[in-house]
């Protein structure tokens, strides 16, 4: 009797679809709804909207004012501020993202040799990813970094002299960046768990072969986690490239703008000055670079990424 | 050739036990001095342990700004991040069950424009979103902050789809002949099964809305609305160089957080790692 309606629902109705495929499109929309009505309305929407408002004079209060590419030849020609915020954030993220990587790749490997207390130090090398993006933490390091913080009583314990590392323009950009390396926790796990994954045989035949500790890293644990080094890498240039925290809640862009985002510059154009239009301008323009950077990853990844079994 | 790996195993634990204590130092310091007066706090900075013991920091602390006092903050946070906890959980729950249990036409289509919402840059969609809640009169209420909480978020979605991988097909089929419905299958099969991941899940956007701040910086104008994250920017700035009582409120405003993380520290790493690896 079941049978039969299985069946039954399995043979085409006279549109050509199966009247199950039908149920299913429905429960279907029925379940993701909610992500729909998201993608809709706080997503696809905003998203052309900014599109035109980039093309547009607009303070936000009165209607936009079609202005053609204005916005981005005043970007391009004629305004410094724009240039300094995007060597400020390439600097950032070139520095950033390779030290924050490899930190995690070394404790991960480290983490993986480890008989006992592995647990603990977990913890201790996780925790700054879990509370670093709080406004508490960030007030924390501009007093620890400051002129009467711990770092410099340290250094006057080796009777090193006392710097004013976030006055400086030369160094506040990287107590900056040093903030962001300190959290490698999240992409430490993620190296982690893909070390786990390595079966332990390809180890064993490699000594065998009498390959050495650092010849095994680099042929057998670098090209086996070339996976996870792609997630974490494209990770990294989409959060570097936005970063707007550390700079607007500790140096506010100061000192003389070494340390001003290109995501603080728009937001600033954006709710201080009024300028949507400009700032719209400004956020496609940063679109339109991390879609370049993150494709030309993807392009690569076919020549160093290697996936272990594609079935999965 | 045992003696070697003695010395190894010692050098080993000695490098992770300076390592460890150099990332938790801030942490520390942060408790430490929060419990020392400014006098004593000038006298050495980098010192963990203080000597007075001032626990008038956190008293004189939690009276806030103004006056606002933390309770206030402390009870606008809760409301903000319990609410948008609810939200995600549902919502993401629903859509991960959505995509990875139902097989139908456009599936994909929804699904790799959720994924590809992930990459895009906050900051194209924050003039615009705020233009529209804007004009729907929400800037200055929580409406902002909580109500796209509820239309889910791909990361958790992606996330919970994953452990969704875990469940065996079978268990659908089996249920389906034997005449349950596609609502009936989730409420009764997937979603007992699910909710270690759901707390997971859970945890994870509680934190982060705990954390958050740009929210309340962008739509709240009002500062007895402000959520601790916010406050305590706030106070940092209002309190200029009396530190303490800006170190006691910011080690309270971790609290929740540190509570939650030690608590549910196995199942958040299990859950970390599951999104890259397989990713």
């Amino acid at each position: 009797m079941e049978k039969e309606q299985i069946k039954r629902s399995l043979e085409p109705n006279r549109t050509g679809i199966h009247k199950r495929e039908w149920k299913n499109m429905l429960a279907g929309y029925a379940f993701i709804s909610p992500v729909i009505i998201g993608l809709l309305v706080f997503t696809a929407i905003p998203f052309f909207y900014s599109l035109f408002l980039a093309f547009t004079d607009f303070d936000g209060l009165n209607t936009p004012q079609w202005t053609g590419v204005r916005n981005f030849v005043t970007m391009f020609t004629d305004d410094d501020k724009f240039w300094i915020s995007l060597k400020v954030t390439f600097r950032f993220a070139i520095i950033q993202i390779p030290l924050k990587l490899g930190f995690a790749l070394l404790v991960a490997v480290l983490l993986s040799k480890a008989v006992g207390g592995i647990g603990a130090y977990r913890i201790a090398f996780y925790i700054p990813s879990v509370l670093g993006g709080s406004v508490a933490i960030a007030m924390t390091w501009k007093i620890l970094w400051g002129k009467e913080g711990a770092i410099n009583s340290i250094l006057g314990v080796f009777g090193l002299e006392s710097v004013n590392w976030l006055k400086n323009p030369s160094t506040a950009l990287y107590v900056l960046i040093l903030l962001g390396v300190w959290q490698f926790g999240s992409s430490m796990l993620i190296f982690l768990a893909g070390i786990k994954e390595i079966p332990q045989t390809y180890y064993e035949a490699a000594i065998m072969d009498g390959a050495g500790a650092w010849k095994r890293f680099t042929k057998i644990t670098l090209p086996m986690l070339s996976s996870c080094i792609f997630f974490n890498l494209v990770n990294g240039i989409i959060g570097s490239l936005q970063a707007f925290n550390s700079a607007y809640l500790i140096t506010e862009g100061g000192p003389m703008n070494s340390t001003l985002y290109y995501g603080l510059n728009l937001y600033t154009q954006a709710f201080s000055y009024r300028k949507f239009g400009y700032a719209s301008a400004m956020a496609w323009f940063m679109l339109v670079i991390i879609a370049f950077l993150t494709a030309l990853v993807f392009r690569s990844s076919s020549g160093w990424v290697y996936y272990q079994d594609d079935q999965d | 050739m045992k003696k070697k790996k003695r010395i190894l195993t010692i050098l080993y634990h000695t490098g992770m036990i300076l390592g460890s204590f150099v990332m938790i130092y801030p942490l520390l310091w942060l408790l430490g001095s929060s419990l020392k007066t400014n006098a004593e706090y000038y006298a050495s900075p980098y010192s963990l342990i203080p000597q007075s013991w001032a626990f008038s920091n956190y008293a004189q602390g939690w009276k806030g700004v103004g006056r606002l006092t933390f309770t206030a903050f402390f009870k606008n946070s809760f409301l903000i991040s319990i609410c948008s906890t609810i939200g995600i959980v549902v919502s993401s729950t629903l859509a991960a069950f959505g995509f990875a249990r139902i097989k139908f036409r456009t599936r994909k289509f929804w699904f790799v424009l959720m994924i590809l919402t992930m990459c895009l840059p906050s900051q194209v969609l924050m003039i615009p979103q705020y233009s529209l809640y804007n004009k729907l009169g929400w800037v200055g209420t929580y409406l902002p902050i909580i109500v796209p909480c509820f239309t889910g978020s791909a990361f958790y979605v992606f996330m919970l789809m994953q452990f969704m991988k875990n469940i065996p097909r079978e268990m659908d089929e089996a249920a389906i002949v034997d005449g349950c419905n596609r609502p009936a299958l989730f409420y009764r099969i997937i979603l007992p099964l699910i909710k270690p991941a759901m707390a997971t899940v859970a945890v994870l956007a509680f934190m982060g809305s705990w954390s958050d701040f740009m929210g309340a910086l962008l739509y709240l104008n009002k500062p007895a609305m402000y959520p601790v994250s916010y406050a305590i920017k706030l106070f940092g700035d209002e309190n200029g160089t009396n530190y303490g009582p800006m170190f006691a409120m910011s080690f309270c405003s971790l609290i929740p957080v540190l509570v939650l993380f030690f608590v549910f520290q196995k199942s958040l790493v299990e859950g970390i790692s599951t999104t890259g690896v397989k990713g």
